[in-house]
């Protein structure tokens, strides 16, 4: 694979970050870099000995407070394609109802004297928590509905790969954006890297003042497909029917499905994108997940070299004391 | 006891609108005099020059956690708090554990405050036996028992028949019901102000609706009752301007604000910073506005600190799960002086009315007051005193505040209760 390197690639030589928490502090020079390390590991993954040795002797900690299967395994492939070694702790998130603080399970690791924390945790802001108190570095896989910042790197990584560049393309994220951490740091990635953004859902899953985030919002979801030269869908959760946002699963896929026939409005050379997993015939038709614009295995494969690019980034952050608060 | 004089302040006394350069002369415990110029005479002198001198300040609402949670703060703990931040009069919220919706647990509350001896401390009682708002509590018990008025503050009285019977029944004794407004059907699952910065965090949202709806409900119950409503901690331009009009209309409602809520907006939680966590939540600044608004014409009668203090292990938690409240009787005076005084909102007289004939007239008692004849409860202020907010000092057990590391303006430098100096220099 060839990627063009951005033209201010070589301004954003150094990555001084000691955590990736989200985009939303990222600049645009910085997303650039972890696209650019992406690309030059992206083929360890092809070699007969998919293995090099940039981070042996390192220890990562997958510590999930929240069940994954995908970006666990993501992450735990790129810490062994790059040596690491890497610890899988599937801790429980109420730990606070059995006495054990999320910091007391952090401050355990920290005495076994480990160098990363790649954190998921079904509550918004812990990963920025526990960073304020560790040494080591945290990489954030993932808070409630906040932020999912190595999901918009590889979303974005995909894109570039795809149309060879994101300035100037315009990018509707269509569903469930209320609850989406993937909408977030796709938000705050694109609309850095130039690129226009609109939301698509129905107002009860478009949450209040998203517009100030610096995208257009709408409930039209043909207007939405019309203009756009990606399609990222979310996954429609069944307990959103449960909570009133929307009346039944039927009716989303009526109003908001993308099927063949709604695709017919899109323009010709559209990416349909997915984080996963796809709720088939819900928010994407089989026909479509798995039709000739779908990227989506392309989004799982190039997560990979992102999540190899940023655990080698963060690790060779100039180490500075965690503050205190 | 012995005589004392305070000489050389600037008297603050809106109960008696006395505001100018007084000395006061106090004796056995009582005010004896305040007069241009009061000479020793052998007696103690406190020399004020450059300080205010003002009634001791009056809290509205008082979460002092005993009996129950003793970690997070006792009686003797938020009663030295208490003075620090210039308060000599404090009323109890009863979300304790068991709740104060009996007889038994009010007198504890008293006999405690009594032993600790720091400051008057009146119970509030609960409106429904456990604040589980099924069954109205025995409210003549606990006004006879002490009580200057029923909540269930914590939690909401959202059931509309029982408001409206709590409301009617409690005309018997002429005391106010305080009522926490929100709707917990709007309000469930959310962890600060539904708006931009909710948005941007992913955090769960409480509209201000959520006050908004029981504001307008229980101001149209209490004009149906004829009933005495309080509202506390308002935090909406909405329920001020509800309330703005009802009081026009002649309805029985008054209401407070916290010093946080008049200070701070959504902006405080950006960073997750979970001391900026309270219910209701720090709203917009619009809404901050109309809150100032409201002070300075009069349609918010008092200001109370809500202080709610936690462990420091629960408030370093997950956004989501650390607990709502605010550690406010050490910063109340200075986070005022700068949000409304320094800032032209209304003078230090308005300041120190809010803070003690007005909450003195809601709570039925008598404090608040520099009146010969009253107890000598007395808070001698520094305006100029430069500080800044380190929780790490606070006496109260809850050393947690969204001003940590912020610059004040004004402090409580002495505080006499019934003549004895009890907290200063």
């Amino acid at each position: 694979m060839v990627m063009t390197a951005a033209p201010h690639a070589a301004q954003a030589a150094h990555w001084m970050k000691k955590d990736l928490l989200g985009l939303q502090e990222l600049s645009a020079e910085e997303i650039q870099l972890v696209l650019q390390t992406a690309d030059s590991f992206w083929e360890i993954s092809l070699r007969s000995i998919k293995k090099v040795p940039a981070l042996r002797g390192k220890t990562v900690v997958n510590l999930f407070f929240e069940p994954s299967t995908r970006t666990r395994t993501s992450f735990e492939l790129a810490a062994k394609r790059l040596s690491a070694d890497i610890v899988n702790i599937a801790a429980q998130s109420s730990s606070l109802s059995k006495g054990e603080t999320v910091l007391d399970t952090v401050r355990n690791l920290e005495a076994l004297k480990v160098d990363m924390l790649v954190i998921r945790h079904a509550a918004a802001g812990v990963p920025h928590l526990i960073a304020k108190r560790a040494t080591s570095s945290v990489i954030n896989a993932g808070d409630g509905a906040h932020e999912h910042p190595t999901q918009a790197l590889l979303d974005l990584f995909t894109i570039q790969e795809k149309r060879g560049r994101i300035k100037g393309l315009t990018v509707a994220i269509i569903g469930d954006i209320a609850h989406s951490r993937v909408a977030r740091s796709n938000i705050w990635g694109l609309t850095k890297l130039g690129a226009r953004v609109i939301v698509c859902g129905p107002p009860t899953l478009l949450p209040p003042h998203i517009e100030s985030l610096g995208v257009t919002a709408t409930h039209d979801v043909n207007a939405a497909i019309r203009d756009a030269d990606v399609l990222m869908l979310l996954r429609i959760q069944h307990e959103r029917q449960e909570a009133m946002l929307i009346p039944s699963l039927r009716e989303y896929r009526l109003r908001y499905g993308i099927d063949r026939e709604r695709l017919t409005k899109a323009k010709p050379d559209v990416l349909i994108m997915h984080p996963g997993p796809v709720n088939r015939g819900v928010e994407l038709d089989s026909a479509v997940a798995d039709g000739p614009y779908s990227v989506i295995l392309d989004q799982v494969t190039n997560g990979l070299a992102v999540r190899m690019a940023v655990l080698y980034l963060v690790s060779g952050a100039p180490k500075v004391d965690a503050e205190d608060g | 006891m012995a005589k004392l004089v305070i000489r050389g302040g600037h008297v603050v006394d809106p109960a008696n609108t006395r505001d100018g350069r007084f000395d006061v002369l106090i004796d056995h415990g009582k005010i004896a005099a305040v007069e241009p110029s009061i000479p020793a005479n052998g007696a103690k002198a406190i020399d004020a020059t450059g300080q205010l001198v003002t009634p001791g300040f009056i809290d509205l609402h008082t979460h002092l956690r005993e009996p129950g949670r003793e970690d997070k703060e006792t009686v003797e703990s938020g009663c030295r708090a208490a003075l620090k931040g210039g308060f000599t009069t404090i009323c109890a919220m009863p979300n304790t554990t068991p709740a104060m919706d009996q007889r038994g647990v009010v007198d504890f509350l008293r006999q405690e405050a009594l032993r600790v001896g720091l400051v008057s401390v009146h119970p509030i009682g609960a409106i429904t036996r456990g604040r589980e708002g099924k069954e109205l509590t025995d409210f003549g018990e606990l006004f006879d028992a002490g009580c200057v008025a029923l909540s269930d503050d914590g939690n909401p009285v959202w059931n509309g028949f029982l408001m409206r019977r709590a409301m009617e029944y409690a005309r018997i004794f002429d005391r106010p019901l305080i009522q926490h407004a929100e709707d917990p059907s709007l309000s469930a699952g959310g962890v600060m102000h539904e708006g931009v910065v909710s948005t941007t965090l992913g955090l769960r949202g409480i509209p201000a609706e959520s006050e908004a709806v029981i504001v307008a409900r229980d101001i149209a119950l209490a004009e149906l009752t004829g009933g005495w409503v309080h509202f506390a901690h308002l935090s909406s331009a909405k329920s001020v301007e509800m309330i703005r009009q009802a009081k026009r209309r002649g309805v029985r409602v008054t209401c407070e604000v916290t010093p946080h809520h008049v200070a701070l907006t959504e902006e405080a939680a950006a960073g997750f910073d979970t001391a900026a966590k309270v219910n209701p939540p720090l709203r917009t600044e619009q809404d901050r506005l109309a809150l100032l608004e409201g002070l300075r014409d009069g349609t918010i009668d008092c200001i109370a600190t809500d202080h709610a203090p936690h462990t420091e292990w629960e408030k370093e938690a997950e956004f989501d799960a650390a607990p709502f409240g605010i550690s406010g009787l050490e910063t109340a005076l200075a986070v005022c002086a700068g949000a409304l005084v320094a800032s032209k909102i209304i003078s230090w007289t308005r300041l120190i009315e809010s803070l003690t004939a007005n909450p003195a007239k809601i709570a039925g008692v008598k404090a608040g007051t520099l009146s010969v004849g009253a107890p000598a409860d007395v808070a001698l202020i520094d305006p100029k005193a430069q500080w800044t907010v380190d929780p790490a000092q606070f006496v109260s057990k809850g050393r947690h505040s969204p001003f940590a590391g912020h610059a004040m303006t004004g402090r409580v430098v002495r505080v006499l209760r019934h003549g004895a100096e009890v907290h200063g220099a």
